[in-house]
């Protein structure tokens, strides 16, 4: 019921409630153990094999410990375009002949050079000159085309069964997945240890486009991304996660191909990579294969870690938006990162907060004042590797407004801040989280997703067990103490919408005969 | 530990995994070497799904037991035929309504806020919902709670007591997403475009207003419960649990019920849309929402093996005739695809989408209608076929590949009363489509003529305009949302 509204964005981070804090029986990390095998090939690349042979396929997750907020500054959005370019094919896939297209790359690449250069001078750009480049990089582009095998890498993945094939860029990491059945391994490893090693800047140009319109329909032509677009820049003055990931519209439309690949050399090393296998596959067969396959990657140093860490807050802030579209609000407190000890003490809040009927924000909110259709609070926002966002959500009911939404969710914070949960409500917040690890078990492509982001997270996959400990020693005392130092005014940024219609709105014409009604 | 804000390389939020491609044959040939075809493919290891076991009982309420011992759960759910489709028009969003507050309100025994305290404490669930041809009760939990679990659903099933106070927080909650339904474009053109194929005021597409649902009361969910015992009940458990135990057990329960009544069958008419162009003008966007729909057809048809290869040929996945013209070669859309989907007892519809940005409109469309048109003038190749098939049939082991699917498929066919070796026959059929059954099935289905178009976009951006689209003048739809004279609140009080 909760997340259906605020779902594209918020969703994802109530499912985090229940993995944040994962954690098991020891039986279940030792029957687990014994099907795991992990191993760190010369490159620095880890492989991990679970053996699940419940059907025959497989599922897998590469995880590439580099998101958007590893953009570089002036070119927000490159982690996610260069997810786009690594579909793009390889030396080997998706070209008639490499060495001539590469060749003709190289020319697309220079031709955009000289249109961005004309079209960036602050002073003295030529139009004319400006047109004629325009087409001189058209038609080197289409001359490069004339190499391309359009979608070839994905077609011959799909041919072979992939399902589910896809990948996505989160703030702090990129991932690459599919399911196969088994019998198709080998072709999988060297389709996914090509385009990670081998990546061709093909169609780039083409590809920007598309990701444009990814933006218009992710962002622009949609409140909820405008919204939280905009709550993410106000709430961050230094680090990147206050930046937009898709890419602010005039940095995603200039980055170049160039940029991408200097990109991929510095984060797409063996050290900064874990792939995981799980299902109907037999460790001891496969992995001498897919180390033969995976260490094609390029070793390299683990990229620096970043130096911004976002000053501690002392001004409220407040985005507000005035447009046609119904309410919403939000609150962002900042909190520490996945790491710090009290990392567990954030999703028990979250629990009792927003876990389904019994939640206290839904009980208040919801059930009781009758003021909002969905209400809660959850962490970590927007990602979880740096210092990030405890978000409180209401979506006000018709009638009421985003201001009505505040001083109830304040009154719930003040009663954390003042008084212990119960008892039922800790011993709930563990049990949830016990139960929805085990659940997460008995699904391939799930699993492989949480193996791979423990181990690099981690650096041991056991973790996703052995968090329980820390999820059990979860006191009430933390729950204050955490709330009295984390939820204060200083702390806060707000954002919402408030309806305002639109002037053009209120004339709507009448409909017509032969409309739809 | 997850992180949010995501983006994706596709958007498939369309039909299928669908595939095929244009790539010419010259091409192919033109490539040197392809490793990839040097890797062995061995032969796939031996696997028969397990099947659950059916158990009819005397008085036709079908039971299905899936036995899967790999994590200490068990889940189940009651599936009872009838649904939205049913109800009184002037009741719109009645059986949503009914979904909600029938969990919410509880039992005589133990209401719904007792129950919700119950479950959570063990990290169980009992949901119930509405859907436009069913309604059900699931739950799940811990193997070592699943007796009581199942007695609190079992009670929930059949001596519900609805609650005024949960009915008008389900009205709120619908409220709440019919005062939303405009803001969200991609919303608007979705459910716009169905009205389009089926009317209005079609069972299947009419919408639940303020009025609609303000009008129904705690007699109404009573009376809609009233009719559901005595239906074709399909009991479906799964999990760990002791085969002969859950027999008994689900016999005991469910025995001494009433004989079945099979549910009358249905005469709705399906003419498919009126031709032409509509268009909803949407201030705050920057891209436009183009969709291109007709009438689909129900998996009754003997011509949907063929249409399928068609679909995937057409739209859907990476290699199709639209993602790869319109995404990868014009780059005028991130999202683009569609096909012709198919209903269990009635015609889906046709449908293809893409998102582009406002300027390219009449680019995209146009682009979209000329491979939608090209399933006719463009003569299928052998290379589209065989592509077509290697996609659909190599992954087909996904629609089974755990045992709760197995499981749901099964209570799907039962439902619809397919017989159970459905899949096996199906692709079977998939395998034998040839050529000549695409040409065939495409001039039998494929008409643009009598598809229509829908716009929702931000007129003035819309340049060129979409009268270059000479589909005749763009019909504007009147999308407000008609507010009660009084707000929802007051008309409670």
């Amino acid at each position: 019921m909760q997340g259906r509204i605020l779902s594209r964005f918020l969703a994802l981070a109530l499912l985090a409630v229940a993995m944040a804090a994962a954690g098991a029986k020891a039986q279940d990390l030792k029957r687990f153990e014994q099907r795991i095998t992990t191993k760190v090939l010369p490159n620095g690349l880890t492989l991990i094999v679970c053996e699940r042979p419940e059907a025959p396929v497989f599922s897998y997750s590469t995880f590439v410990d580099a998101g958007d907020v590893n953009d570089p500054s002036g070119e927000s959005g490159l982690a996610h375009m260069f997810e786009h370019l690594a579909f793009k094919g390889t030396s080997e896939i998706g070209t008639t002949d490499y060495a001539a297209e590469k060749v003709a790359l190289a020319k697309v690449e220079a031709a955009n050079d000289a249109y961005e250069t004309e079209y960036l001078k602050a002073v003295g750009r030529d139009p004319q000159k400006l047109a004629e480049l325009k087409k001189a990089f058209v038609v080197a582009q289409a001359e490069a085309h004339k190499y391309v095998i359009p979608n070839q890498f994905t077609d011959v993945a799909e041919r072979n069964g992939a399902e589910g094939l896809n990948a996505q860029t989160g703030m702090d990491e990129t991932m690459f997945f599919w399911s196969m059945p088994e019998n198709r391994l080998e072709l999988w490893a060297w389709l996914e240890s090509s385009r990670l090693a081998d990546t061709v800047p093909r169609e780039f140009y083409k590809e920007r486009d598309v990701v444009i319109e990814e933006r218009r329909m992710r962002t622009d032509s949609n409140p909820e991304g405008r919204l939280f677009e905009q709550f993410l820049a106000t709430a961050y003055v230094a680090h990147n996660y206050g930046r937009s990931a898709i890419g602010w519209p005039s940095e995603v439309s200039q980055i170049n191909a160039t940029e991408a690949m200097d990109f991929h050399k510095k984060y797409y090393v063996g050290s900064n990579i874990v792939v995981a296998v799980v299902g109907d596959v037999k460790a001891s067969v496969a992995l001498p294969m897919l180390e033969r396959y995976f260490s094609r990657i390029p070793a390299g140093p683990k990229p620096e870690e970043m130096t911004t860490v976002e000053p501690k807050q002392f001004a409220e802030k407040t985005v507000a938006i005035r447009e046609a579209t119904q309410p919403i609000y939000l609150e962002g407190y900042h909190r520490p990162d996945y790491r710090d000890p009290d990392d567990a003490v954030y999703d028990a809040i979250s629990d009792v907060l927003s876990n389904g009927r019994v939640s206290r924000m839904y009980r208040s909110l919801v059930r009781d004042q009758q003021i909002a259709a969905e209400a809660g609070g959850v962490s970590p926002y927007p990602g979880d590797k740096y210092p990030s966002l405890f978000v409180f959500y209401a979506v006000p009911l018709p009638g009421h407004t985003s201001a009505e939404m505040r001083d109830p969710i304040h009154k719930e914070i003040d009663k954390l801040k003042a008084a212990d949960v119960t008892d039922d409500e800790l011993a709930m917040y563990k049990t949830r989280t016990r139960a929805d690890l085990l659940r997460g078990l008995a699904d391939n492509q799930g699993l492989a997703n949480n193996l791979a982001e423990y181990q690099t997270r981690y650096g041991d996959w056991r973790e996703l067990f052995l968090q329980l400990d820390r999820v059990d020693k979860v006191t009430k005392a933390d729950i204050r103490r955490v709330a009295n130092k984390v939820f204060v005014d200083s702390n806060r940024t707000e954002a919402w919408i408030e309806t305002e219609p639109a002037a053009a709105q209120q004339s709507a014409p009448a409909p017509k005969d032969g409309g739809a009604k | 530990m997850k992180s949010q804000l995501v983006m994706s390389f596709s958007k498939i939020t369309l039909v299928f995994a669908v595939f095929a491609a244009t790539l010419s044959p010259s091409f192919l040939s033109a490539q040197q070497s392809k490793p990839w075809e040097q890797i062995p493919i061995p032969k796939l290891h031996d696997f028969k799904p397990q099947q659950p076991k059916r158990i009819e009982l005397k008085n036709g309420i079908v039971l299905f037991l899936q036995e899967d011992h790999e994590l200490p759960f068990v889940s189940g759910s009651v599936l009872i035929p009838g649904g939205s489709r049913e109800e009184d028009p002037a009741k719109t969003g009645l059986v949503g309504l009914y979904g909600d507050a029938w969990r919410t309100s509880g039992t005589a025994k133990m209401d719904g806020d007792a129950l919700d305290d119950l479950l959570e404490a063990k990290a169980a669930h009992i949901e119930t919902g509405g859907d436009v041809d069913s309604t059900a009760v699931s739950w799940d939990s811990l193997k070592g709670d699943s007796d009581q679990v199942f007695s609190l659903a079992l009670d929930l099933l059949l001596h519900p007591k609805f609650n005024p106070e949960k009915l008008e927080l389900a009205q709120q909650q619908a409220a709440t997403g019919i005062v939303r339904r405009n803001d969200d474009e991609g919303e608007i053109a979705g459910r716009e475009a169905k009205k389009l194929v089926y009317g209005a005021n079609s069972p299947y597409t009419r919408q639940p207003e303020l009025a609609t649902i303000g009008a129904v009361t705690v007699d109404d969910l009573k009376a809609w419960h009233d009719r559901t015992i005595g239906g074709k009940l399909i009991v479906s458990v799964s999990g760990d649990f002791d085969p002969a135990a859950m027999e008994a057990k689900l016999r005991a329960a469910f025995e001494g019920l009433p004989p079945v009544t099979p549910a009358p069958a249905r005469h709705d008419v399906f003419t498919g849309p009126k031709p032409g162009l509509s268009f909803i003008d949407k201030e705050d966007v920057n891209q436009s929402n183009v969709e291109i729909v007709g009438l689909g057809t129900d998996r009754h048809n003997p011509d949907v093996p063929a249409v399928a290869v068609m679909n995937e040929i057409l739209g859907g996945g990476f290699a199709s005739r639209l993602f790869q013209k319109v995404r990868t070669e014009l780059g005028l859309a991130y999202s683009v695809g569609g096909g012709m989907s198919f209903g269990y007892d009635h015609p889906a519809t046709f449908r293809v989408v893409v998102l582009t940005k406002s300027a390219s409109t009449v680019d995209a469309t146009k682009a979209a209608l000329a491979e939608i048109d090209g399933l006719n003038a463009k003569p299928f190749t052998q290379i589209e076929l065989d592509r077509a098939k290697d996609n659909i049939l190599n992954s087909f082991l996904f629609r089974y590949d755990t045992k709760d699917k197995v499981l749901a498929e099964r209570v799907k066919l039962e439902f619809y009363g397919y017989p159970p070796d459905y899949l096996e026959t199906y692709k079977a059929a998939l395998e034998r489509v040839t050529l000549a059954d695409l040409d065939r099935v495409a001039k039998k289905y494929i008409h643009p003529g009598k598809l229509a178009v829908l716009v929702v976009g931000n007129g003035p951006e819309i340049k060129p305009p979409l009268e270059e689209l000479k589909l005749g003048p763009p019909q504007p739809i009147d999308i407000t949302i008609p507010m009660p004279k009084q707000p929802l609140a007051e008309q409670k009080q």
